[in-house]
């Protein structure tokens, strides 16, 4: 985090100097292990091992079994006490699949990659059927994994209920609930599979797999123990390099699994804290450059579901319990936000116009469909995947067989040279005269020459005044998109072909008012604030009048709105109104038990949703509606206030906006027959799920099991040691074609581990700092740490070359000889660690090999995150 | 003095320039156990006096750790230190990381042998190199302890920090403080920054006490002791030599003879006196603060610096044998 994220990390340095413990995890020894109390070096890759360890230790310690604050919060929280279905059998029992495990058919696009696929009837909540209880993984939401996500197939034979309103739509979607046993005990309870789950993982074991000594494990999860509880909670961060493996999300599962265990989900300093890794990723997600998802995380319409009309799309994607049972509404007023008066009750909304997918759609099967002649042209747009793509040999040799490529960026990348440049044009094998990719570059204009937002990872959207024109024929991507969206209209204005129709009925009124451009030399540059007007929404009909935030939408066609989430952002007309360019830092204050107490800069930006800083955080209180503790209080029930909007006494209150209906009191019972939040109680806090709880065992949504298990990475030098004959996920994505071939388990010509990371001085490709000679000199030669025990084995002294080989590729760099890479004694052998920055490429100040040449394109089977982290070598002196 | 936030002024409205700090002593006081060498400092340094970069950028790594700038020069005016502390077993390690600048001192080396009256002590006891006076003779390379000072590049004159002393005439917080995420450059009234780091102290050791662990902290030039104090004063956990700092430093004038040396007739023997007046009052201080602790008194009048005479506990071990 010091690494990546050194501004946020002043938080942590600020948490350190009021006494707070930090715990740094890593193979290496990085500037952030050297701001912490305690290191657990573990082997990369082997984090749910380590998790799993410190989840085993947790439940058994004195602490847990003894403060009654744990049991209650897991019990009441947590679906610990759901009962499963009886028929589910755990890796363990399986030697390390889980029930339902069959082959993967693929389909018609092809490159899906999944080796094998699970039927989760098993997994299910006893007395339910298959049914989405919370959002889905990436590859669920698309279609991809075929029976994992919506309805199961004969209640779709149904036709669904039409609309508008859809609530008997989402009503017909209500299943029996699910039976539960409050004391724990049941051995079909999630408390308990999750027990037995990770019995095996004793320290011992722990030690064997991740090389972290048992004793520093048991002292980690001692810490955490320490420091949760009533009145106190721990935070666990990660950057996005702890996603990059072939089980990534469910490394951040075990994470949230421990933080449910230790009461540390919607409370004051706990949580799962993601530091993204790019400005406002958090932002393209939310709004995204997705392949399976369109605005606020609703799943992208596919041709691999029964998604034909808005009916069959919503009887699919609509859970009928939690906040989604709203999704009617968000849906109907996005497609008024893409076409406007055109999208009628009578045409579906124009449902029949929205592009839809065919299947993974993500970076890499992309870059093998470009490769096999699939793809006609492609976008780079603050992109480099020359340099930062998995397997960029592979990558570099795909963009030439695009037509065109348009590369929009700051700099002429190694992406927008690459058919000049690359080692390949270089080096004859793939000369220039021999690519046909037409490349068109265009110069981008920076943060500080347009109007913009960023969403940072906490979901706070900060809005950003244009400064200073860009120089020359830089311009913002906004320019770019909006008079390329103005040239396709004119292009299709007198089409006939009903496909066009879309194109034709998008709505793309974002002509700057002549006050907006006054100031700048630019004037067709696209209004910022409009576009903002449109992801807020307004009244269809009215832009005038914004809507003031989610709950006023409509299913009807009365509201548009482009993202659900990011409603209440404008909720006036006029910029003064635009709650992300707020900048008050007053923090709230309140009282409670006599005491004063400050929270939060509620006028600082906004934070989706509805501005509320802190999600689930209804459990910062008890059951009962009161706080934890003073130390902890949050937002808590306030029997005597009254609700101004009904007018009755009682309401949630505290120091953030309440993420709960505001008069629901804690002891209110689910209505019969209900839906959407109606179906909950006054003590569920986890409002986006079927059952309102968090989930230790995740019935639906991953589609690699419901409880995060020991992997090894598809490259590994040592066994699996939990599961010999299972060694990896079974149902992974890889893609064998040439090119892309991974080592073998444990193959003895690469026995060490690779892992690739970032340094502070530069970011991601390079692009942003190569060029900039500030940050060239600070590091300007790509390296190869290794320890001082391995470049002894290798006879190579610091500084002197030695070449890093893969089955994809071999490059030479410097060897930076250094104790903080220490070799690790894994199941009885010695392992080393190489590590690599991977910030240099044939472009830019300073230059170097590109580490993305030895990387693998192999993907995680729920979002299709490759294994950056993670793989292996050899290593030779040069 | 709290560090600037708010630096955003409400939409449509510009920034109000702030006016000058209070002429007072003012600096650095840099606590090395809370820096991440992310070496924000030395860009932003860089960034704000417009300086170059060695060789465009361009020159090889170094494979000193993570430490590629190497040192202080006319082109780098801040400079982050890494120092790797491992045992072999790797059971114990520390990776110390400290910025280095100018150490601004109360008896400036540098300023007593500059020929052409080019390094100017100012109205906040910084010391001040102004290139259109100085004649490139690079006296102050030789006479400056801590190697801080080199000839720039680009203009070919000697250069070092200024503590951004325009900055500071438009009550700006010096560029690296400004950026220093985790507030280990701490920019303010010397006075104030000798307290913050005596509590700092005191903080560390208590912790360390209560592990059994050495009382290694301490302020480094936050007192007289090194050439009559440091406007840019550390926190250090290890002995000065790990960090490359000077145990006892000299200054050129302690090559003199004894009668004349630091005396303020030897300073008016080399013709500095003049230049030196802010200097003879900070040591008048000092002396008034001997005094005063004489008297058992650590009551001083108002405006008065305070100094804070850390407690120098038993080190760690020694560097390169943690």
């Amino acid at each position: 985090m010091a690494e990546c994220h050194p501004v946020a990390f002043r938080y942590v340095m600020q948490a350190k100097l009021a006494g707070a413990k930090i715990v740094h995890a890593d193979p290496r020894f990085t500037r952030t292990t050297a701001m912490a109390d305690i290191h657990a070096p573990l082997r990369a890759g082997s984090d749910i091992a380590f998790l799993g360890g410190i989840i085993n230790h947790v439940l058994n310690s004195k602490r847990w079994n003894e403060e009654p604050f744990f049991k209650e919060y897991v019990t009441a929280y947590t679906n610990a006490a759901t009962l499963i279905n009886p028929e589910f059998q755990d890796t363990e029992e399986l030697d390390g699949v889980f029930s339902g495990l069959g082959p993967y058919k693929e389909g018609a696009w092809g490159l899906n990659g999944h080796v094998g696929q699970y039927d989760n009837k098993t997994w299910q909540y006893q007395g339910t059927e298959i049914a989405d209880q919370g959002r889905s993984a990436a590859t669920a939401q698309s279609g991809e994994q075929g029976v994992q996500s919506g309805q199961e197939s004969e209640a779709a034979e149904a036709p669904p209920a039409g609309g508008p309103p859809y609530d008997e739509l989402v009503r017909g979607l209500l299943k029996p609930p699910s039976q539960t046993d409050p004391t724990l005990e049941d051995p079909n309870s999630v408390f308990q599979l999750v027990k037995k789950h990770f019995e095996r993982y004793t320290p011992e074991m722990v030690e064997q797999i991740t090389g972290c000594p048992a004793d520093r494990m048991r002292q980690v999860a001692e810490t955490l123990l320490e420091n949760s509880g009533p009145d106190k909670t721990s935070a666990i961060c990660y950057a996005v390099g702890w996603t990059q493996h072939t089980y990534g999300p469910q490394m951040i599962g075990t994470a949230a699994m421990l933080q449910l265990l230790l009461g540390n989900m919607g409370r004051p300093g706990g949580g799962i804290v993601a530091l993204r890794g790019h400005a406002t990723i958090q932002g393209s997600t939310d709004i995204p450059t997705l392949y399976h998802s369109i605005h606020g995380y609703m799943p992208a319409p596919t041709v691999l579901k029964k998604h034909e009309t808005v009916s069959e799309y919503l009887q699919a994607e609509t859970l009928p319990k939690s906040y989604w049972a709203n999704m009617p509404k968000f849906f109907v007023s996005y497609l008024k936000s893409m076409y406007g008066d055109a999208a009628t009750a009578e045409n579906d909304w124009g449902y029949g116009w929205h592009p839809r997918i065919s299947g993974d759609h993500s970076h890499m099967p992309m870059a093998i469909a470009k490769a096999k002649d699939r793809v006609r042209g492609m976008f780079a747009m603050g992109q480099n995947p020359a340099v930062g793509g998995q397997n960029a040999i592979y990558q570099r040799k795909a963009l030439a067989k695009l037509d065109w490529l348009v590369v929009k960026d700051n700099f002429e990348t190694e992406t927008a040279a690459f058919w000049y440049k690359s080692p390949e044009a270089v080096s004859g094998e793939l000369p220039p005269e021999d690519i046909p990719t037409e490349v068109f570059f265009f110069p981008s204009a920076q943060v500080a020459e347009m109007d913009g937002t960023y969403t940072n990872t906490q979901r706070l959207v900060k809005y950003h005044f244009k400064a200073a024109d860009p120089p020359g024929d830089a311009r913002s991507d906004l320019w770019f998109t909006y008079h390329l969206g103005l040239r396709l209209k004119e292009l299709y204005k007198d089409s006939t072909d009903p496909r066009d129709a879309g194109i034709q009925n998008l709505v793309w009124d974002y002509e700057p008012d002549e006050e907006e451009v006054a100031p700048w030399a630019i004037k067709d540059e696209p209004s910022a604030p409009k576009i903002m007007r449109e992801i807020n929404g307004y009244m269809s009909g009215n832009q005038e009048e914004h809507l003031p935030g989610f709950a006023a939408l409509k299913d009807d066609g009365s509201t548009t709105c482009a993202s659900w989430i990011y409603s209440g952002i404008f909720p006036k007309p006029g910029i003064e109104n635009l709650r992300a360019a707020h900048r008050d830092n007053t923090p709230t204050t309140a009282e409670y038990d006599g005491q004063s107490l400050q929270g939060t800069e509620l006028d600082w930006g906004f934070a989706w949703p509805a501005n509320r800083r802190m999600l689930y955080n209804r459990a910062s209180a008890r059951p009962d509606g009161t706080p934890w503790s003073v130390e902890k209080a949050w937002v808590w029930w306030d029997p005597d206030k009254v609700n101004e909007a009904t007018g009755d006494a009682g309401m949630w209150t505290g120091l953030d906006v309440p993420d709960f209906v505001l008069g629901k009191a804690p002891d209110a019972q689910p209505k019969e027959g209900g839906i959407g939040l109606d179906a909950h109680s006054g003590s569920d806090p986890f409002i986006m799920k079927a059952d309102g709880k968090g989930w230790l065992f995740t019935p639906t949504g991953l589609v690699d099991g419901p409880l995060p298990t020991h992997y090894e990475p598809i490259e590994s030098p040592v066994p699996n040691l939990l599961y010999p004959n299972n060694p990896t996920s079974p149902v992974l994505k890889r893609w064998d074609v040439e090119g892309n071939v991974a080592a073998a388990a444990e193959d003895p010509a690469f026995p060490y581990v690779l892992t690739t990371y970032r340094l502070t001085e530069h970011h991601l490709s390079g692009v942003m700092s190569r060029w900039l000679p500030w940050l060239a000199e600070l590091q300007p030669e790509l390296f190869v740490e290794i320890s001082p025990e391995l470049a002894a084995e290798k006879g190579v002294a610091n500084t002197e070359f030695v070449r890093v080989i893969t089955p994809r590729g071999e490059i030479q760099a410097k060897a930076l000889v250094t104790s903080r890479i220490q070799p690790m004694a894994i199941a009885g052998k010695t392992i080393h660690h190489v590590g690599l920055p991977w910030h240099w490429g044939y472009q830019g100040v300073v230059t170097g090999p590109v580490t993305n040449d030895l990387s693998l394109m192999v993907g995680d089977p729920n979002v299709s995150i490759h294994e950056g982290k993670a793989f292996v070598c050899n290593l030779e002196k040069a | 003095m709290a560090q600037q936030t708010d630096i955003f002024p409400p939409p449509g409205e510009a920034m109000e320039p702030p006016g000058a700090f209070e002429a007072q002593p003012m600096g650095f006081y840099t606590d090395t156990t809370v820096c991440i060498g992310c070496k924000a400092c030395e860009v932003a340094c860089k960034n704000w006096n417009g300086l170059s970069a060695r060789d465009g950028g361009a020159q090889p790594m170094s494979g000193d750790s993570y430490d590629n700038t190497r040192t202080l020069d006319g082109e780098h005016w801040r400079h982050v230190k890494f120092i790797e502390q491992f045992s072999e077993d790797r059971s114990q390690g520390r990776w110390l990381m400290m910025s280095d600048v100018c150490k601004h001192c109360v008896q400036a080396g540098c300023l007593e042998v500059c020929p052409t009256n080019a390094i100017i002590r100012t109205e906040f006891d910084t010391v001040v190199i102004q290139a259109d006076v100085c004649n490139g003779c690079r006296d102050c390379i030789a006479a400056c302890p801590f190697g801080v000072i080199e000839v720039n590049p680009v203009n070919n004159t000697a250069m070092k920090c200024t503590l951004c002393y325009d900055r500071m005439q438009n009550g700006l917080v010096p560029a690296c403080a400004q950026a220093c995420p985790t507030a280990s450059i701490q920019f303010g009234p010397i006075a104030e920054l000798r307290e913050l780091g005596a509590a700092r102290v005191e903080q560390l050791n208590t912790q360390s006490r209560d592990a059994g662990r050495p009382e290694d902290a301490y302020l480094y030039g936050a007192d007289d002791s090194i050439v009559g104090g440091l406007n840019s004063f550390y926190l250090l956990i290890d002995e000065p030599e790990v960090y490359g700092l000077p145990r006892a430093p000299k200054l050129p004038s302690s090559q003199l003879p004894a009668t004349t040396a630091l005396t303020a007739a030897g300073a008016a023997g080399l013709g500095l006196l003049g230049l030196l007046g802010f200097r003879k009052r900070r040591m008048d201080d000092f002396a008034a603060e001997a005094r005063a602790e004489a008297a058992e008194s650590v009551r001083l009048a108002p405006g008065e610096t305070v100094v804070v005479e850390p407690e120098r506990g038993a080190k760690g071990g020694v560097g390169g044998e943690y």
